[in-house]
C-alpha cells in the first residue's frame, strides 16, 4: 500500500505569475484534495497549462504560495509528483529506455528499474512495444507512454496537460481507463481537458479559468448544474466571449 | 609534359605495390587527426554541453568567440602553437616542436572550437524540447547533461565528422609545427604540398586518391549512422 501520510491538501493562494508587466495566472485561493479527480477547465489561453506548470514547481511565480499539508524537503516533494505535458516529450530512445531513464532519475537502483519498467509496460499494454524507438509510435501510443512513465515514478500526486487532446475516441477511452486505474491506486490526479464529457464523466472537482484567473472551484454536479459565474455560464454553453 | 596513362598507372603501381613510403605517410596522418580529434570531443562535447546548459556572465560573448573560432585560419593558429613550442616559447622547454605531438595539438585546437559550437547548438535546441520532462524528473541543468549527450548522438556523430574535415583537409597549421620531416613529420596533405611543387605528381596523386577515399569511406559510414538515427528520432 501507498504512504498514507500523504502531503495533500496542496493549498495555493494568492498566485500570480506576471511576465513583462501582463498578469498571465491568478488564483486567489486553490485546494487540491487528497485521492480526488481534479479536472481544470478553460477556453484557450485562459491560463491552464500555467497553473500545472506553477503547482508542480516547473515555473516560479512571481508572488504567493504553494503549500503541502506536511512540510517536506523540496527534493521529497518533487519526487512524490509528476506530470505529463500537453505535448508528450518522448526520448530518443526506446520505449523501454524512455522507462528505465524516468526511473534512474527518480534514484531507482539498476535492475528494479527494470522490473519496474516491465511491470509497467504490461499493465498498460506497452509489452509488445518495448524495443521501437519511442518516437516512432502513434500519437496515442505516445501519450500512453507518457502517462505511463509518470505512473511507474508511483507519485502521490499526477498533473497531465490535456491527455486526451488530438486522440480518437478509442484512444482517448484508452487513456481515460488508465487514468481510473490510476485513481483506484490512490494517485491523485490534476488534469486539463477541453473535452466537457470527460470532464463530466471523471471530474470530481471542477477548477475554471477564464483570462489567466481561477473564477470557479467546485464539485462537478453543481459546476455542470448551475455554474455560478457568467464566465462559466458562457463557456458551458459554447458562447464565444472573452 | 606527362600522359594521363602514365599519371594513372605509376598512381596505381604505388597504391598497389605499396612501399613503406606511402603506408607509413598515410598511417601517420590517420594517427595524428584521429588522436587529435578523440580528444577534442573529450573536452569538446561536455564542454559544448555545459555552455548550451550553464548560465553564466559574459555567457553570450563566449559564444561568439567560439563560433569565430571555428573560421580560424590554420596557419595563423600553426603560427601561434609554434611560437608556443619554439626553444625560446613558453612551451618551449617541452621539445614538442617537429614532432607528431606538435602537429596533433594544432589539430585539437582547430578541431576543438568546431565541436564546441556545434555540440552547444545541437544540445541547447534539444533542451528546448526536452526542459519540462528533465526538470519534471528532478534532473536540474547540469544533471540534465548525461541525458542530452546521449539522445543528440547521432548528431553529434555529424558534428565529430565535420571536426575530423577539418583535421584531416589541414595543411598550413601542421606543415609550420610538424616541419614536414620525412618519414617523420609528414603527412598525407604536406607531402601533397610538397611533392606538387616538386613537380613528382604520381605521388601527389596516389596520395590525393587514398586521401580522398578514406574521406569517402567516412562519411559513407556517417550517411548508415545518420539513417539508424532518423529512425530513432521518428520522422524527422
Ligand atoms: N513563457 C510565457 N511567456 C509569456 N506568456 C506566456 C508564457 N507562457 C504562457 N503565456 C501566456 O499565458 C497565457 C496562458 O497560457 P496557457 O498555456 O496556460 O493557456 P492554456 O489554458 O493552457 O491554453 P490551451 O488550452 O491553448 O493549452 C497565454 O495567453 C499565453 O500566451
Ligand atoms: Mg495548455
Amino acid at each position: 500500500m501507498r504512504d498514507t501520510t500523504s502531503l495533500l491538501p496542496l493549498v495555493v493562494r494568492d498566485l500570480r505569475l506576471e511576465k513583462d508587466g501582463r498578469v498571465l495566472l491568478d488564483v486567489p485561493v486553490a485546494r487540491i484534495q487528497n485521492r480526488k479527480r481534479n479536472v481544470v477547465l478553460g477556453p484557450n489561453g485562459a491560463g491552464k497549462t500555467l497553473f500545472l506548470k506553477l503547482c508542480h514547481g516547473l515555473v516560479p511565480p512571481t508572488a504567493g504560495s504553494i503549500e503541502y499539508t506536511s512540510p517536506r524537503p523540496a527534493s521529497e516533494i518533487r519526487r512524490r509528483q509528476a506530470m505529463v505535458f500537453q505535448k508528450p516529450v518522448m526520448l530518443r530512445r526506446s520505449v523501454r529506455a524512455n522507462f528505465t531513464h524516468a526511473l534512474a532519475m527518480a534514484g531507482v537502483g539498476w535492475s528494479e528499474r527494470r522490473r519496474i519498467a516491465a511491470e509497467t509496460m504490461a499493465q498498460f499494454g506497452l509489452a509488445s512495444l518495448a524495443d521501437v524507438p519511442a518516437r516512432v509510435l502513434s500519437g496515442g501510443e505516445q501519450q500512453r507512454l507518457a502517462i505511463a512513465r509518470a505512473a511507474s515514478l508511483n507519485p502521490d500526486l499526477l498533473f497531465l496537460d490535456e491527455p486526451t487532446s488530438s486522440l480518437d475516441p478509442t484512444a482517448s477511452h484508452q487513456i481515460e481507463d488508465m487514468l481510473e486505474i490510476l485513481y483506484e491506486r490512490g494517485v491523485t490526479l490534476v488534469l486539463t481537458t477541453h473535452d466537457l464529457g470527460l470532464a463530466r464523466r471523471f471530474a470530481d472537482v471542477i477548477f475554471f479559468f477564464h483570462n489567466g484567473r481561477l473564477v470557479e472551484e467546485s464539485d462537478t454536479q453543481s459546476f455542470f448544474n448551475n455554474p455560478k459565474t457568467v464566465e462559466a455560464q458562457a463557456f458551458l454553453e459554447h458562447r464565444l466571449f472573452w | 609534359m606527362l600522359q594521363d596513362a602514365t599519371i594513372l598507372s605509376s598512381v596505381l603501381s604505388m597504391i598497389g605495390g605499396g612501399g613503406g613510403r606511402l603506408l607509413e605517410i598515410v598511417l601517420l596522418s590517420l594517427g595524428v587527426t584521429i588522436t587529435a580529434v578523440s580528444f577534442a570531443g573529450l573536452v569538446g562535447l561536455p564542454l559544448g554541453a555545459g555552455l548550451a546548459l550553464a548560465r553564466f556572465p559574459g555567457r553570450t560573448i563566449v559564444i561568439v568567440l567560439v563560433n569565430t573560432l571555428m573560421g580560424f585560419p590554420p596557419v595563423v593558429a600553426g603560427l601561434a602553437i609554434f611560437l608556443l613550442l619554439s626553444r625560446s616559447g613558453p612551451l618551449g622547454g617541452l621539445g614538442l616542436l617537429f614532432t607528431p605531438k606538435a602537429m596533433m595539438i594544432a589539430q585539437f585546437v582547430l578541431v576543438l572550437p568546431i565541436v564546441v559550437a556545434l555540440t552547444r547548438q545541437t544540445i541547447e535546441d534539444l533542451w528546448t524540447e526536452y526542459q519540462d520532462h528533465l526538470t519534471s524528473l528532478g534532473a536540474g541543468r547540469l544533471g540534465s547533461i548525461p541525458t542530452l549527450l546521449w539522445d543528440a548522438r547521432f548528431s553529434l556523430v555529424t558534428t565529430m565528422l565535420a571536426g575530423l574535415g577539418r583535421a584531416s583537409a589541414e595543411v598550413g597549421a601542421i606543415l609550420i609545427v610538424g616541419g614536414n620531416i620525412a618519414g617523420f613529420t609528414r603527412t598525407m596533405t604536406t607531402s601533397i604540398a610538397l611533392e606538387t611543387s616538386k613537380g613528382d605528381l604520381p605521388l601527389a596523386m596516389a596520395l590525393g586518391v587514398i586521401l580522398m577515399s578514406l574521406t569517402l569511406a567516412i562519411n559513407g559510414l556517417a550517411y548508415g549512422i545518420s539513417r539508424v538515427g532518423a529512425r530513432f528520432s521518428g520522422k524527422s
